[in-house]
Parts: structure tokens; sequence; C-alpha cells
């Protein structure tokens, strides 16, 4: 990696909405530059790890380093960096932004503008990104380019007419877009020969190397033995390898230096260190100023996080604190609950990253955990003036200490097919949406804007919105404000005792159906026990709904296989086993699941 | 001083398979091969010529599949070879099981010269459609004239097995063959509720399922089956086994109060010197591993008994029994006291009602009974 000319980097990103073809075109933009042959390459080999494969969306910010030869005969080296795609995740696209000069957007030759990219287009556009359109999947029976090109131009206000149109899925027409990106995209600026400042879009743990830094020189250059400095901790390093990201390898080099896109490592262990979004100067010859950070963005959505097995509370807490690494939007704190021992509060953008890091957390790390109901953070103004925060349901001052309660609102944004829109108002309206406006964006499809509580959105509202529009609609949304509301806690009681994690907040209006549908749930999921067990939903000590789990009648081996012992000793193991899945809360074993399973109330 | 010993020999041959039976059997079995497998297990039973000579028999079982379907030839060398290996006492409890329909008056009485001296009948019911439906090879009739030669052999120590919670059963239709068999005055009834495994004909038998009585019905019979024997002089001494005074079986207690004892046969089970183990299923490997006097290699899934282990059994098999279990005697065995190891889940399972204490025993209590495995389970220690 000798000395890059500056002039021929390009530092873009492809943004767009879910399944528009993002990550394609992404693959066939590396087959088609350097580094990797068609043959090398899996399918969306940025998605690197299983957990994206399965879910077909990103997760992680990565930069990837090729080069192209373009038609004018100079070589051009592309960083392309990955983002991702879900609405729970605008912090993580948001940081890849930062550290590119252009954006690629795909838009579905058939599906259009959806609400989401809308989004995503804005974003990059606070950020002084150029915007480079590309029309998708125009292979497609139902694709209509021209339509398309016509509400980039309307909506967004882009010029679409030449927007290269291509088939990312067979390489139709990709060629274009590398052109376009080397005339379309302008070359990074900065001085090289400046104070080092570069900004951390990204990072991840390696047990051996430490932190490994992703970031974008803006000014300057670094190179191993550089004494590095984090503006913002005050951390300082002396730098072991720098190098580039090429399609899932680090490969090192000599030095970055100002408008490259790579990596840096330096024996930085501690997490804490390096705060993505923070600016990398030397030690010695500091830039005067940090680059200007993020939006730091709050979590919506908190839930409590407890081991299964009490030992192995240390083991959560440092796996916890390694994904925060990887994931700055991931929040946690200690907390304790009656029911379930020691854990963590933890805040999520939403209830898919809290479904994600769940999962991680017990694929990667292998651990069992309990999560209770997700909530959102609520207001409580007390009547003596004080006004809390409140992110577990269970430290709700007593009723007569409280004055009023607010709640979370955003501005919802649906984009929905025309025989939907009624269906789509009504679910929004049994949400309690307050209706802003209708927009028809062609005579087929209309934006609907709502202002909604979150906590009406944070479980099944994608899904269910999904579903009542035969999965035509799309949905983004962002924090407005907090609204006064009429807000109630809901306990649940299993045999008699109240179990705290399970308590949450809810509007009174949907307390009672609220309740009802919990304990039909929990009934579901508590297995028999030797006892009769009642389950009632409770609103300040006023029980409001009850079902009940009869007592178990026969559990009993008539015969005893003879002299085959090991056999009867297997059938109690395997009954021990069962029981160990379980929490015991009282005298009753409620199985793990059943915290959670609280949540899919409106499963028809 | 000779050590006890219980002998069990495996005979996994039927003339059909019944639709819930998951025990090692097979139908199909030509008379040469049933030949050949008694000079198998009687090559298995030499093996244990020196080893026997520190034992002595107390109970021997043969059980199966059908043992009645061998020829009566057979049973007299198989019994002939297995006494000059083994030393048995004249009171020794030697069972036969047999099947109503494979039984006859030359069988019975061959039987009974060579020592057998208990008779266990696979009846199950006395109801046609419900023999039917569980597939059994005979009818109450057969059974009858088959339990009369047994009397007029010479047997005097009947078992009858019995089954509830047939598909399609009724507690009146059980109830009548309850009636039906006290009025023959077995000395000894077994009576099982029926446990649908897999791998049978009933397992995930939509149909059969529908069928079945409810859960609630299965205890009530369970427990007017109690009351009935108890009060027809019968005594309650096992969770499923009633017998009059005196005519308890031997051999299966000698399971539940962790004795030793030699499986001998195709997947027989055996707890000896220390350790259990079950012979191979696989009848040929069975077979060679018995021509080349390898029968070690028979043995598989070996587990080391261990202090721990014999805690767990002298509970879990020992509550089966309805006198329970002996607090001194598991202190004297073990040199820890039951409290020290089981405080508190007894404990906990007295006040839930489902065990009580009666001066030096722990037993089930009547609730308890019906959901013993759960109490059992409990009874496994930690690692």
């Amino acid at each position: 990696m000798s000395h890059i000319d500056q002039s021929k980097i390009r530092n873009f990103c492809i943004i767009a909405h879910i399944d528009h073809g993002k990550s394609t075109l992404a693959d066939r933009i590396i087959e088609m530059t350097g580094l990797l042959t068609s043959r090398e390459m899996q399918a969306q080999v940025l998605d690197n790890m299983d957990l994206e494969r399965e879910r077909g969306i990103t997760i992680k910010a990565q930069a990837v380093r090729t080069v192209y030869k373009a038609d004018d005969g100079e070589e051009y080296i592309f960083n392309l960096i990955d983002t991702p795609g879900h609405v729970d995740f605008n912090y993580e696209v948001s940081r890849s932004l930062a550290a590119c000069e252009g954006a690629v957007l795909v838009v579905d030759a058939a599906q259009g503008i959806e609400a989401q990219t809308l989004a995503n287009v804005y974003l990059a556009l606070d950020h002084d990104l150029e915007v480079m359109p590309v029309i998708n999947k125009i292979d497609l029976p139902s694709a209509e380019p021209d339509r398309v090109k016509d509400e980039i131009e309307d909506v967004i206000g882009l010029e679409a007419q030449d927007a290269p149109l291509i088939s990312a899925k067979t390489g139709l027409n990709v060629k274009e877009v590398l052109e376009q990106i080397v005339t379309k995209i302008p070359a990074p600026a900065g001085d090289p020969e400046a104070p080092l400042q570069a900004l951390i879009f990204d990072s991840i743990y390696d047990p051996y190397k430490g932190v490994i830094i992703f970031c974008r020189i803006k000014n300057g250059c670094v190179k191993k033995g550089t004494r590095i400095r984090m503006m913002a901790t005050g951390a300082e390093e002396e730098v072991v390898e720098v190098g580039i990201f090429g399609a899932g390898q680090f490969i090192p080099g000599e030095e970055l230096s100002a408008g490259m896109v790579g990596y840096i490592t330096a024996s930085l262990k501690n997490v804490k260190d390096t705060q993505v979004g923070d600016t990398v100067t030397e030690a010695g010859r500091p830039c005067a100023e940090p680059l200007p950070g993020y939006k730091k963005v709050n979590p919506m959505v908190y839930c409590g996080l407890y081991p299964a097995d009490g030992a192995k509370y240390p083991d959560l807490r440092d796996a916890l604190e390694k994904l925060q690494l990887n994931d700055a939007a991931l929040q946690f704190e200690p907390e304790t609950s009656i029911a379930l021992g020691f854990g963590f509060r933890c805040g999520f953008l939403g209830l898919l990253h809290l479904e994600i890091i769940q999962e991680r957390l017990e694929r990667e790390y292998n651990l069992d955990l309990v999560t209770t109901a997700p909530g959102v953070v609520y207001r409580v103004h007390k009547t003596n003036g004080e006004m809390i925060e409140l992110t577990n349901p269970s430290n709700l001052p007593d009723p007569s200490e409280i004055e009023y309660m607010e709640e979370p609102f955003v501005s919802a944004e649906i984009m929905v097919t025309k025989d939907f829109v009624g269906p789509i108002m009504q679910l929004c309206q049994e949400r309690r949406g307050i209706y802003i406006s209708m927009e028809y964006m062609e005579e087929t499809r209309a934006l609907l804007k709502y202002e909604m509580p979150l906590n009406e959105i944070i479980y099944d509202f994608f899904d269910v919105l999904k579903s009542r529009s035969r999965g035509y609609a799309s949905f983004d949304y962002e924090m407005k404000e907090y609204k006064q509301s009429k807000l109630v806690k809901l306990d649940i009681l299993i045999n008699r005792e109240e179990v705290d994690a399970l308590s949450f907040i809810v509007h009174a209006d949907g307390a009672y159906e609220r309740g009802r549908k919990m304990c039909e749930k929990l009934k579901e999921e508590i297995p028999r026990h030797l006892f009769e067990i009642p389950i009632q939903a409770a609103i300040g000590g006023k029980v409001i709904a009850r079902e009940t789990v009869k007592a178990m009648r026969k559990d009993v081996l008539a015969k005893c296989y003879g002299g085959d012992i090991s056999r009867k000793r297997k059938l109690l193991e395997k009954q021990k086993e069962g029981k160990k899945r379980m929490r015991q809360v009282g005298n009753v074993e409620i199985p793990q699941k059943a915290f959670m399973s609280v949540l899919k109330l409106d499963s028809e | 001083m000779r050590q006890p010993i219980s002998l069990y020999l495996h005979i996994p041959f039927c003339v059909k398979k019944c639709h819930y039976c998951d025990f090692l059997s097979f139908p199909g079995c030509s008379l040469s091969r049933q030949a050949e497998y008694v000079d198998a297990m009687i090559q298995e039973i030499h093996a244990y010529r020196e080893a026997a000579e520190d034992y002595e028999v107390k109970t021997i079982f043969l059980g199966g599949g059908t043992p009645s379907l061998l020829e009566k030839e057979l049973v007299e060398r198989l019994f002939h070879e297995l006494y000059s290996v083994w030393r048995a006492a004249p009171e020794t409890e030697i069972t036969i099981e047999a099947n109503p329909g494979t039984l006859s008056r030359e069988k019975l009485i061959g039987y009974h010269m060579i020592g057998i001296n208990r008779l266990s009948l696979g009846l199950q019911s006395t109801i046609a459609q419900e023999l039917a439906t569980i597939g059994r090879i005979h009818n109450y009739e057969q059974f009858l004239a088959n339990y009369y030669l047994a009397r007029e052999a010479g047997f005097d120590n009947i078992n009858i097995d019995i089954m509830s919670a047939l598909p399609g059963q009724t507690l009146i239709s059980y109830g009548k063959t309850l009636e039906r068999i006290l009025k023959l005055q077995p000395e000894h009834i077994s009576s099982y509720s029926l446990i649908l495994e897999e791998g049978t004909d009933f397992w995930e038998n939509a149909e059969i399922e529908r069928a079945l009585p409810s859960e609630q019905t299965e205890r009530i019979m369970y427990h007017y089956t109690k009351k009935c024997l108890q009060n027809a002089g019968y005594e309650r001494y096992e969770i499923s086994n009633y017998a009059k005074p005196g005519y308890a079986c031997l051999h299966n207690q000698v399971y539940w109060t962790g004795g030793e004892y030699l499986g001998l046969g195709l997947g027989a089970a055996s707890y000896w010197k220390g350790a259990r183990f079950s012979n191979t299923p696989d009848m040929e490997e069975y077979m060679e591993n018995c021509s080349r006097a390898r029968i070690t290699e028979n043995r598989k899934e070996i587990v080391t008994a261990t202090q721990k282990s014999r805690m767990e059994e002298y509970m879990f098999l020992g509550l089966r029994m309805i006198r329970g279990v002996s607090i001194r005697e598991f202190e004297r065995r073990f040199g820890i006291p039951m409290n020290r190891i089981y405080g508190t889940v007894i404990r906990s399972y007295i006040g839930q009602g489902l065990l009580k204490i009666e001066q030096d025993r722990l037993m089930l209590t009547e609730r308890g009974i019906d959901v013993s495995n759960s109490v059992m389970a409990d009874f496994l220690l930690e690692e």
C-alpha cells in the first residue's frame, strides 16, 4: 500500500430499504472490482455473522476496500461501508455515513420509495453526502423504472434521469454504477500533512489484538509506532498495526492517510477507551478540535435480562460489556428482582435490537437468559414536584405520590398501498395513535403520518402492520415528545405472590384487556403442578383478571420395567431436567420463555 | 456364607406383538431358532459357573416375551442346566410368565415337575372387546381353561396381570374384570395402568387416544382397585401389586430393595457385583458372544454403583413399596442420616401431603402415589 492518490479514493455507502437489494449490490460491486472473484464469493459476503444470514439483514457496519479500473484507464480505491437497513438501527447508519462522501441509494423498481428509504436519504443529506440513485430489480415483470425515477425526483428532489437501471442479482448494468461512483461521488478532501484527525465509526474486540478500530482518516496520517490519543477518553497507546479491510480479512499495511478508510490496532484492552464517534489524533501533535460527534441516540426500549443460573451473573456482565463494544447503542446497568435475582436493565433501540442482542448472548456467549417484558421510559411527576424517569415498572412510586405520568410519543410515517389505508388507519387508532396527515404519493400509495405512543409500537406493531397490509406497508418513526397519559401499573400474581418481573405499565384504557390476555397466556405457559395455581392480574391491588392452572392429577409409573432400573432412572432424570428450565417463584416453577411470551399477545 | 442372588431369564419370543407392548420381544421365531437361543442361554449360564459358588439363589423369574411359548423340553433342559450351575434351595420362588393360549396340561405339569412354583398369567382383561383392541391372542374362556388346568397341575401360587385405562374401557367394564378374577381367588394380582410407549402401535395413534378413559377416570380406576382388592383380602404392597398375606412376589421385591440380581438372556438387566448393566438386545450379537463364551461382551450400558446412586435408588425404588423405606436402615446402610441428605425434600412433600412418616418408615400417601414420579424425581441428587 504505497502512498495513495487521494483524488482516486471514493468513500461511499449503500442505503436502501430492506430487501431492495443493498447487500446483493454490495456483493456485485465487490465481485466486479479487485480482490475477489465470483467463485470466491459466498452470497452476501458482507453479512458474515450466522445471525445475519438467517435474518437476511446486516447488523454491524463494516468497511470493504476494493480496487476499480475505470473507463478512463485510472485505478480507483472504493471504500464501501455497509449499513443496516432496519428502523431500529438508524444510529448505526448514522455512524457509517459520517465516514463517507457519497451514498448510493438503491430503490426497488417495483416497490419504489418506502418510508425507510426516505428516512435514510434524509440522514445522508444531513451528513452532506452526495446521494446517487440507482434503480434495482428491473428484471422483474412488475418493474416500473420510469415511475420510480419520477418518484425520486418528486419526493426526494434528487436528479434521477440518468440513474442506472440495474439488476444486482444478475449483474446487469452494474458497471454503470461503478462508473457513476467515480464520476459523481467526490473524492475525499483532507490534508495528509495536517495533524491526525480520524473518526472512529466502528470497532470490534479481538481477544488477541484487543480493540480494533475502524476509522476514516479525515486529516493527517497514522502508521505503526504512531502514538495516538482518543480525544474523548484521553486514552493513549502506540499503534501496533494499521491496514485495510478487504472482503472479510484484515490486510495490514504501512500507513493510513487522509481520505482513507481502514483499521488501527493499538493494544487497547479496555473497551471503554474507544468510543465510537470519537476522534483519534496523534498524542505528540494533536489536532485542534475533535470532529463533530454523532447525535447520541437514546434507547427506546428497556427490559430486564437475568441469567437463568444465578451463578452466571458475572458471565452475563462480561458478555454485555463485550457486546457493548461493538454496539454503542446498547446500554445496561445492574438491577435486582425479587423473582429473578440479580440481573441488568438493558436499553435497546427497538425490539429487533433486543432480540438480536438476546440471541447473540445465548449463541455466542452460551448464556441461558430470562428476559422480562420490554417497556419504554416513562416520566413520573410526583406530588412533591420531583420527576423521575422510570425504566423499571417495579420502581413506580405509590399512586398516592404520583401527580401525573407521561409517556414517549413518536412521529410515525407509514407507507401503504391504497387498498389497505382503512385497515392500517384502524390499527393506528387501536394503538392510540393521533392522526396527523395523509398524502397520496401517486395514485396507488399513501403516506400516513401519525403520532403514536412508543409503548404501542415496540412489541408487534411492525408485524401486525405487515400482516394487515399483506406485507405492503412500510414504517419508520422517530422520537417526538412526552405527552401526559392515563397510565397504570399492571401487576401479575402467580399463586398469590406478585411476580415483579412480570409487571408493566399500560394505558388505563387497555389495562383490563391486556391483563386478561396475559393471564391466558401465562396459563398456557405454566405447567401443571401438584397444586392448583391461580394466576391474577391486578391494578393497585385490585384483581382485574384471573385464570387457574389445574393441579396435576397423575404422574405415576405403573409398571417398573422389571429389573431395568436404568430406564426408570432415565425417566426421572428427564423429569428433573425439565424442572431445571424453570424459575422458581415461590412454590411455582415458571418456564423462562413464559416471561417473554406474554408479549406475543396479538397473535391470532 | 453364600450371598443371596436372584436370577432373571428372558425369553423374547411371542406369537404376535400386542399393540401396547414395548418389551424386547418378537413374533415369528421358529422352533429351531428357539432351541438355538436356549443353547446360547445355557452357554451363558455355564460361564457363571465359578462365580455361582458364592451365591445361593433365592428367586428365579422367567419373563419375556412369552416364556410359555417354549417347548416343554426346552424349559426342562434350561432348568437342568441352571440347577447344575446355581444352588437353589427348595423354598426358592420360581416364576414363569405365561400367556393364556400358549399353555397346555403337559407344559403345566412339566413346569411343576422341574420346580417352577409360581405362575404369572397375562390376562389383562376379561372383556372380549378390550382384549381385541389391545391385540391379545386369547379370550377370557381360554384363560379360564388355562387357569383351572394350572390349579389341577398343582400350582398354588398364581398371579394374574390385569390392565386399567385401556382404550374403550370404563369403570364398569374394569370393575367386571376385577369381579371375575376375584372369584378365582388367585394368590396375587398385578394391575397396571396402560402407558403409551414410543415404538408401539398405540403410540401417536389418534383413534386410540380418543378412546382412552380420562385422567380422572384412570385415577378412580386405580383407587377402586385398591378398595376392591383390599376388601377381598388382598394387601397392596407395591404401587401396582396386590397379594394375599404371604404371597407377595419375592423376586420383584429384590428389585425395589436394591438386592443383587443377574439377568440372563437377550436384553436382560442385572445388578451384579456393584454394577448395573443390560445384555445386548441384538440377537445375533448375543448368540455370537455366548457361543464364544464371551459373555461380558454382551454387557451394555454398564454403570458402576456409587454411594450417591445407591442412596437415590434406595429412595425412588423403595418408595414404590407401600410400606415405604426405613429411615434407620438408610443410616445403617449409608452411614448418613436420611434427614441430612433429603431433609428439605421430605419436609416439603410432607407439607404438601404427598409423603408421610409412620414410626421409622417414610412412605407415599394416597395422593403421593398419584404423582409419585414427580416426587421421586426430587430424590435424585445433584452431581
